[in-house]
C-alpha cells in the first residue's frame, strides 16, 4: 500500500527534490517559500549534497548556473520579487542551454506586494520573463502531491531539453499541508560529457558554457537552434487535465490554486443545472491552444480565473480564436474568490451572452 | 647636421655559407603554452589581457591540471577568454562570475578553479558577489584586471579610475567629491577572512610580469588547501581608451597607478597556513 505523508507543499517538493537526485540548491530567504531553504538546509547535508544560502537571488541563480554548467542537477526557489532578480540568470541559462529546476511560489505583486497567495507572475513565467527569445517549461502544480510530482518531472524535462524548467506554485500550494506520496522514482540517464565543464582531458576538445555569439550569423543560427527546441516542446509536452468536459455547456480554464476553487464553482453550478467543465494547463507553457480550439467547437462559453488581472485569458483567446465568447474573473493583492463568487459571476455573465 | 656622405658601398657579394641551422639544432628556450589554443587574438596592440592569458595557462600547463581546470569568463575586452584558453571554461553574466565560480567549486571541490574579471565586472556590478564569495572563503583564484576603465564599451569611468583621470563619462576628470574614490579592491578583500592570498601587480615590465607569474602560481598551488580565496589583482596597460602608445601606457602605470595601487602582496599565508602544503 503507497505511504502517505502529510506535509506543506514547500516541504514536499524540497523532499522531492533530494530523492529526485538534486545535487545542489542554491537560495535566498523570501516569503513564502523559505521552507525550501529551511528543509534542505537540514536535509542534505545528510544526503551529502550542497545546500547554500547565497547572498541574494541573483547570486543564486548564477550559482545555479555554475553547478548546470559542470553538469550537476540543481535547482533554486524563490517567490516573485526574487524571481524577479534572476529573470537576467534564467535568460542567460536558457541562452547556455543549462538544465535546471527553478521554483516560484507565486506571491501578489507588484513591488514587494504582499506575501498572500497570487497569479501574477503568468506572463513573467511564460512569455519570457528576462531579455532575449527565450522559453521556458512552465509547470502548474495544484496540490501538494503535485508540487512533489512535478519536481521529477520538471529536472527530467530540463536534462532532456536542456531548458531551464519553472515550476509555478502560489503562497497557498505552498503552505498548505496535504497528504503526499514520494512514488518511486528512475531518473533517465542523460550523457552530459559532450558540453559540461569538468576540466578538459587531452582526449577531447574544450568545453565551454556561453549566451555569446557576437557575429549575427552565429547568432541566428543559434536563436533558431533554439526555436527548434521550442518547437519540439510544443509538439511533445503539452500536458492538461479536463474534469466534465464530455458534456459540457461552458468551460472553467484555470491553474494551480485558481484551479482547485473553480473545482468547487464547478460542482456547485452542476447542482444548480449549470453543464460546465474544467480545463486545467499542467504545462503553462507550451500551452493547451489545441484542445481549448477543439472544446472551442462543444462549449458556449469560456470563463478564465485566476489570481490576477487578466493574463492567462489572452492564451485561451489565443487558442479559441473568436469561436466563442472568452471571459475572465479575478481576484488580486493576495485576496481568493470564493466558489460561490464564481458561480455567481458566471451566471451573470451566461445572462449576459445570452448563451443559456 | 653632419655633412659626412655616406657611400653605399657596391653589390653585396655572394658569400659561400653553410646552411642555416634545423630547428632541431636550437635548444628551446621558450614556447607557447600548450595550453594555448593558436589563434588570433582580438585585444589591442599593447593590451594586457593577452600576457596575463598567457601566464595563467603557463601556470595550468606547469602544474599539469589542464584536466582538473575550469575558468570563469566575465563580460568585459576578456569575454572571449574561452577562445584563448584551451580549458573547459564557462563565461558568466555581467559582475556574476564569483557565484558562478561558487557553483562550480562547491560540487568539484578538487579541480582548480579561477575567475578572470575587469574593474567594472569585478568591482562595480559584480562586488556584492565577489566580497561574499571571498567571505565565504571559496576556494577559488580570482584574477582581477584593473585597468581603471570600461573596456570593452571603450572607456567609460569605473570604480577604479583614478582621481583626475578622464574618461568618456568622465570627461572633466573623475571627481571624487561626486563620484567617491577608486576602490582598492586588493586592501577591501584582504580585510575578509575568508581571503588567503592577496596581492597586487603588473604586466608593465619584464620584471613586473615575472612577479605577476610568480603570484598566479601561488595562487594556483594554494587551491588544493583549501584555505580561502586568492586575489591576484593585476594593474593593465590599457593604450587604447588611456589614449597612449604602449610605451606611454606602461610608463603611465609606474607613475600614476601606483600612486593609488602600490603593488606588492597585501595578506599572504602565514607558516602555520602552509603546514599541510
Amino acid at each position: 500500500m503507497a505511504e502517505f505523508k502529510l506535509m506543506k507543499g514547500n516541504e514536499a517538493m524540497a523532499e522531492a527534490a533530494i530523492l529526485a537526485g538534486c545535487d545542489a540548491y542554491f537560495g535566498y530567504p523570501i516569503t513564502p517559500q523559505s521552507e525550501v531553504l529551511e528543509y534542505l538546509a537540514r536535509e542534505m547535508p545528510k544526503h551529502n549534497r550542497i545546500v547554500m544560502q547565497a547572498e541574494s537571488e541573483v547570486a543564486s541563480i548564477n550559482m545555479v548556473y555554475g553547478a548546470a554548467g559542470a553538469g550537476f542537477r540543481t535547482m533554486t526557489s524563490s517567490s516573485s520579487p526574487g524571481i524577479s532578480l534572476m529573470q537576467e540568470g534564467i535568460s542567460y541559462i536558457a541562452g547556455a542551454e543549462l538544465p535546471c529546476l527553478i521554483v516560484n511560489v507565486n506571491r501578489a505583486g507588484p513591488g514587494l506586494g504582499t506575501i498572500q497567495p497570487g497569479q501574477g507572475d503568468y506572463f513573467q513565467s511564460v512569455k519570457g520573463g528576462g531579455h532575449g527569445d527565450y522559453k521556458m517549461i512552465v509547470l502548474a502544480p495544484a496540490s501538494v502531491q503535485e508540487m512533489a510530482d512535478f519536481v521529477y518531472l520538471g529536472f527530467d524535462l530540463a536534462d532532456k531539453y536542456r531548458n531551464p524548467v519553472l515550476l509555478l506554485s502560489d503562497g497557498a500550494i505552498g503552505q498548505m499541508m496535504e497528504k503526499v506520496e514520494f512514488k518511486p522514482y528512475t531518473r533517465p540517464v542523460v550523457d552530459k560529457s559532450t558540453w559540461a565543464t569538468t576540466g578538459k582531458p587531452k582526449s577531447r576538445n574544450r568545453n565551454y558554457i556561453t549566451s555569446l555569439f557576437i557575429q549575427p550569423e552565429r547568432m541566428e543560427v543559434h536563436n533558431l537552434k533554439l526555436e527548434e527546441k521550442f518547437k519540439q516542446i510544443r509538439e511533445n509536452e503539452v500536458r492538461f487535465e479536463e474534469i466534465n468536459t464530455t458534456d459540457a455547456d461552458y468551460l472553467f480554464v484555470a491553474y494551480g490554486l485558481s484551479a482547485r476553487i473553480c473545482q468547487k464553482a464547478m460542482d456547485i453550478a452542476r447542482e444548480k443545472g449549470i453543464n460546465i467543465g474544467l480545463l486545467r494547463p499542467i504545462t503553462l507553457y507550451p500551452y493547451p491552444y489545441q484542445r481549448l480550439q477543439e472544446l472551442a467547437s462543444q462549449v458556449k462559453m469560456m470563463l478564465s480565473v485566476e489570481l490576477n488581472s487578466g493574463q492567462m485569458v489572452e492564451d485561451v483567446r489565443l487558442g479559441v480564436n473568436g469561436k466563442v465568447p472568452v471571459e475572465f474573473y479575478g481576484r488580486m493583492g493576495g485576496m481568493m474568490p470564493t466558489p460561490e463568487e464564481i458561480v455567481h459571476h458566471l451566471e451573470t455573465l451566461i445572462q449576459y451572452h445570452h448563451v443559456n | 647636421m653632419s655633412t659626412e656622405q655616406h657611400i653605399l658601398p657596391g653589390p653585396v657579394p655572394v658569400l659561400n655559407l653553410p646552411p642555416c641551422h634545423t630547428e632541431e639544432e636550437y635548444e628551446m628556450v621558450y614556447h607557447k603554452p600548450a595550453t594555448m589554443v593558436d589563434t588570433t587574438m582580438h585585444y589591442c596592440p599593447g593590451c594586457a589581457h593577452s600576457l596575463v592569458h598567457k601566464l595563467i595557462m603557463e601556470v595550468v600547463e606547469e602544474l599539469d591540471i589542464q584536466e582538473k581546470t575550469v575558468g570563469v569568463a566575465p563580460v568585459g575586452c576578456s569575454v572571449f577568454a574561452y577562445d584563448y584558453m584551451d580549458i573547459d571554461m564557462q563565461e558568466a553574466a555581467h559582475g556574476r562570475a564569483c557565484a558562478v565560480a561558487t557553483g562550480i567549486k562547491r560540487l568539484m571541490p578538487d579541480k582548480y578553479v579561477f575567475t578572470y574579471q575587469g574593474d567594472g565586472d569585478l568591482a562595480a556590478i559584480g562586488i556584492a558577489e565577489t566580497l561574499h564569495a571571498i567571505n565565504r572563503g571559496e576556494n577559488i583564484c580570482i584574477v582581477f584586471m584593473n585597468n581603471a576603465v570600461y573596456g570593452m564599451t571603450s572607456g567609460q569611468m569605473a570604480p577604479t579610475t583614478l582621481p583626475g583621470m578622464h574618461t568618456t563619462t568622465s570627461p572633466d576628470g573623475r571627481d571624487v567629491s561626486y563620484y567617491g574614490a577608486p576602490i582598492k579592491v586588493a586592501e577591501l578583500m584582504a580585510n575578509l577572512p575568508g581571503a588567503f592570498y592577496v596581492t597586487r601587480q603588473a604586466v608593465n615590465s619584464a620584471n613586473a610580469v615575472r612577479r605577476t607569474k610568480k603570484a598566479l602560481l601561488n595562487a594556483f598551488k594554494y587551491q588544493p588547501l583549501h584555505k580561502g580565496t586568492c586575489l591576484v589583482e593585476i594593474i593593465g596597460n590599457c593604450p587604447s581608451n588611456w589614449k597612449m602608445t604602449p610605451v606611454e601606457a606602461s610608463r603611465f602605470i609606474d607613475e600614476e597607478m601606483v600612486k593609488t595601487f602600490p603593488l606588492g602582496d597585501i595578506k599572504i599565508p602565514g607558516a602555520e597556513d602552509m603546514k599541510i602544503y
